[in-house]
């Protein structure tokens, strides 16, 4: 069986699996880096989403023969130093979760549009959203919670 | 580590549990802080003597126990401030802990006096309040007989502040943990006064959920994220049409592949167990199965019953189950000056949950034990079911509950909970059992497909004198939910069910049958009140005027939305009512359309619920912007067929859920101030959704949309 070498929230990671393994499955099971979430196998849902060189991915149809050991990727725990990235603290003071289950993903997108895009609009947040599907219905509270996060950074305190 | 304690403590224990009518509220664990060390197994295993629902540290720190599912209410954090409230518990000291699944003690009284753990039907903070302010009461009582004792001062001149005890006289004052070390147990329980509604400080105020800092970091665990030692994986292929038995072709293929521990031949599917997810799933896919034709599905289309149903419906003959019947709908009809006649109707929906069924089970080498680890929103017969499928005693199973990815009635049922149970014990090895979302779109339980038919019976001068309502569908119960009608003053009414069996599998959805049922209910309401020239608010208005708390929501959601100033050009309103799990609710929303694309847009939802107490404000509202949200998909978008008993869908490309590119620019939601008990918020929006859709629409093109959900097919079609 083939080994790979990744470079994970900046830390190499070496793992042993077939070619076609999905690196969602890598992460999840084979890494135990369970914030990324599986939700459907086929890049409907974006529970799944991580970054690859801080652009949003979806880690379930990405084998891991395709990921470059020179690629950098960044998962929920690797996002913040200790959950303090301005978009968890604006979740957490939106109070965006309810189950919960798809809300690394959320927070995985919406980080990369904002360093993308420090300041978009709701149809900019919007438009870079529409792939992550929240059941629970908390998408008012996502977008207010971007929106609270995208503030000018003076606003912020930090 | 309860067998060391003093039996006469023990004795003195028992008799508090039974005099205070609960459970004490301080466990033994303050009693004897000896145990401090080791605090959760004294607790989970014996649950009969050592249970409590709040357990005090010296350092000050108060654990209380939730014995709800937590799959995204918010009630985890909504019971514990219950408990915390009259205890006078500093909240932030607070901690919070699954309860031990031990119904007798943790398990709500509903059905004549039963107790059970199980979180459905919004009925979790509205079940518990009294009890759970009881509990914090008499945990609070046992610090002040503590204090009075030490101090030799009357318990009665003894007052608390948030986590200290106060004697005033004296100026004395304690915490909560130092009193721990001389804590005294009473030897009863007075009737403890609680605290009048007007001091309160934790309940209706906004606080932050206790489980979301844990669900932005990604340190919230789910079932499928657990992992033990020597943990294998399994997956199940189950059949394409409901119930039909396997025949597998490839045994030792399957069995020859690298990594395959071992393939499991079940009465309704071929289970794997494999070193790796991903060799699991490959495996699955490369199965060879013939299955039986035979099952009670075999020929059901979806589509095609629609038609029957109709026949049903109208059938003289046929006599369903009568669920109301005031006055004469037939006598009525014979003095009517109008009568009215429509059909409403609407496809089968799936839970979808975000996070697939999983689950993981352990069984021990001897198959005397088993561990299981899952999300469930039934954990209090979770015990019984597994025990009866190993054929073990039911406190050899150990469960640890999870967060839920979701429940939305789908994890009220225990299936892949046996289903991990059953590969565990094939291997006797720890097993976690993932469902793909093709298994979990595909072997779901579904929300009925049904038809309504309404017939109404108008007076000369508008006045509704009878309503009939008669339900067609499979699932029985599934379909009454919503339809009974307790706040329309109409003389003469007649509710009736007739139902058939299409051998599809069935379950509550959030709100259960309330959201077919308030559908036609306020869309039949809406089409008589234009067909009066009547304004539909008013019309409502007249019909519940006997009725104040519900026609408090009805006019304070018309002030909301400006009800009576006309929409914008090209807009129009709609609105609709709706009871749920005790929560009144009137929501009204304003749309556009795109007649090209067949495209409703909703722009705004408006709504007044009253709910009576409400716990977590913020929470509540986050509950009820939800139910609208998952109300929108179901009305809008939603829709799984089965053509020959098989479903049609596969994965959530073709099982369609609103996006974020669908919500409306805004929700206004207003909670009535009330002192009245809690009611049920988790289900009190969604049912109102497709009744103000639907209203809107009419209001804007003079047409009816009859059939949910308002597919661009099914809009471009009314407007023709």
């Amino acid at each position: 069986m083939p080994t790979y070498t990744l470079s994970i929230n900046r830390t190499p990671h070496t793992v042993e699996v077939e070619a076609d393994t999905p690196l969602l499955w890598v992460l999840r099971e084979h890494l135990q880096l369970t914030g990324t979430k599986y939700g459907c196998g086929m890049a409907q849902c974006g529970a799944c989403t991580i970054h690859v060189n801080g652009n949003p991915v979806r880690s379930c149809i990405v084998p891991i023969s395709s990921v470059k050991a020179e690629q950098e990727i960044t998962t929920i725990e690797g996002l913040s130093e200790s959950g303090d990235h301005p978009l968890q603290e604006a979740w957490v003071e939106a109070q965006v979760p309810q189950c919960g289950y798809c809300q690394s993903g959320q927070i995985m997108q919406a980080a990369a549009l904002l360093a993308k895009n420090p300041q978009p609009d709701r149809e900019e947040i919007i438009q870079f959203m529409n792939g992550n599907l929240c059941r629970c219905g908390t998408y008012m509270r996502i977008i207010k919670a971007i929106e609270m996060a995208a503030k000018p950074l003076e606003s912020h305190g930090k | 580590m309860e067998n060391k304690l003093n039996p006469s403590i023990l004795t003195r224990r028992k008799f508090l549990q039974k005099s205070g009518g609960l459970t004490l509220g301080i466990t033994a664990l303050a009693a004897f802080p000896g145990m401090l060390a080791t605090p959760r197994e004294g607790l989970s295993t014996n649950g009969s003597q050592l249970t409590a629902w709040v357990n005090i540290q010296p350092d000050g720190k108060i654990t209380i126990m939730n014995p709800a599912a937590e799959m995204g209410q918010g009630s985890m954090t909504a019971l514990p401030v219950i408990i915390a409230e009259e205890l006078d518990a500093d909240w932030s000291q607070v901690v919070i802990e699954h309860s031990p699944n031990d119904v007798d003690t943790y398990g709500l009284e509903r059905w004549g006096g039963r107790k059970i753990m199980l979180t459905v039907g919004s009925f979790t903070v509205s079940g518990y309040y009294e009890s759970l302010r009881k509990a914090g009461a008499q945990a609070r009582y046992v610090l002040l007989y503590s204090a009075a004792k030490k101090w030799g001062v009357p318990l009665e001149e003894l007052k608390t502040n948030p986590s200290r005890i106060l004697h005033p006289k004296t100026s004395q004052e304690i915490s909560y943990g130092e009193i721990i070390s001389d804590i005294s147990m009473p030897e009863s329980l007075p009737d403890l006064p609680l605290k009048d509604p007007e001091n309160f400080q934790l309940i209706g105020s906004v606080m932050p959920r206790w489980d979301i800092p844990q669900k932005v970091d990604g340190s919230a665990i789910f079932a499928g994220d657990v992992r033990v030692p020597n943990m294998l994986y399994g997956v199940i292929e189950r059949g394409k049409v409901h119930g039909a038995k396997p025949n597998l072709q490839n045994l030792s293929e399957i069995q020859e592949m690298e990594g395959i521990e071992e393939v499991v031949e079940m009465d309704y599917g071929v289970g794997i167990i494999a070193s790796t997810i991903e060799r699991a799933l490959k495996a699955k896919k490369l199965l060879n199965i013939a299955w039986t034709n035979d099952t009670p599905s075999q020929g059901h289309g979806s589509q095609e019953s629609f038609e029957r149903y109709a026949d049903l419906a109208g059938d003289a003959t046929e006599k369903g189950k009568v669920l109301t019947e005031i006055g004469n709908v037939e006598h009525a009809k014979s003095e009517a000056h109008t009568t009215y006649e429509a059909d409403y109707k609407n496809d089968y929906v799936y839970h979808a949950q975000m996070e697939p069924l999983n689950a993981m089970a352990s069984v021990s080498p001897d198959g005397q034990s088993v561990e299981v680890w899952a999300g469930t929103q039934a954990a209090g017969s979770l015990s019984s079911t597994v025990a009866q499928v190993l054929g073990i005693e039911a406190s050899q199973v150990k469960f640890h509950p999870q967060y839920l990815g979701g429940g939305l009635g789908r994890r009220s049922l225990h299936d892949y909970v046996i289903e991990a149970v059953k590969l565990s014990n094939a291997v006797k090895k720890p097993v976690k059992l993932i469902w793909t979302r093709q298994d979990d779109l595909q072997y779901g339980h579904y929300r009925p497909l049904s038809l309504q038919r309404m017939k109404a019976s108008v007076g000369k001068n508008g006045g509704l004198l009878g309503l009939s309502h008669t339900i067609v569908g499979d699932g029985s119960n599934l379909l009454a939910s919503g339809a009974k009608n307790a706040y329309y003053d109409i003389p003469n009414q007649h509710l009736e069910i007739r139902t058939v069996n299409n051998g599809i599998r069935l379950k509550h959805w959030r709100a259960v049958g309330h959201g077919p049922n308030k559908f036609a209910i306020e869309s039949f309401i809406d089409e008589l009140a234009s067909d009066q020239g009547m304004d539909p608010l008013a019309y409502r208005q007249q019909l519940m005027h006997n009725h104040p708390r519900a026609l408090a929501t009805l006019n304070k959601a018309s002030e909301m939305a400006r009800w009576s100033e006309p929409a914008q050009e090209g807009r129009a309103k709609g609105v609709a009512f709706g009871e749920r799990s005790g929560a009144l609710v009137t929501g009204i929303c304003e749309i556009s359309l795109d007649p090209e694309k067949g495209k409703i847009r909703v722009h705004h939802f408006w709504m007044a619920v009253d709910a009576g107490t409400i716990v977590q404000p913020d929470n509540a509202i986050a509950q009820l912007e939800g139910g609208i949200i998952m109300g929108m998909s179901s009305v809008l978008q939603e829709q799984l067929t089965i053509v020959n008993g098989e479903v049609q869908q596969t994965n959530l490309h073709d099982y369609s859920l609103l996006r974020i590119s669908d919500v409306p620019e805004s929700m206004d939601i207003f909670l009535m101030p009330s002192m009245e008990a809690p009611e049920g918020i988790g289900e009190g929006s969604l049912p109102v959704v497709g009744g103000a859709i639907g209203n809107a629409f009419a209001a804007l093109t003079g047409k009816r949309l009859r059939h949910l959900p308002f597919t661009p097919d099914r809009v471009k079609a009314a407007l023709r």
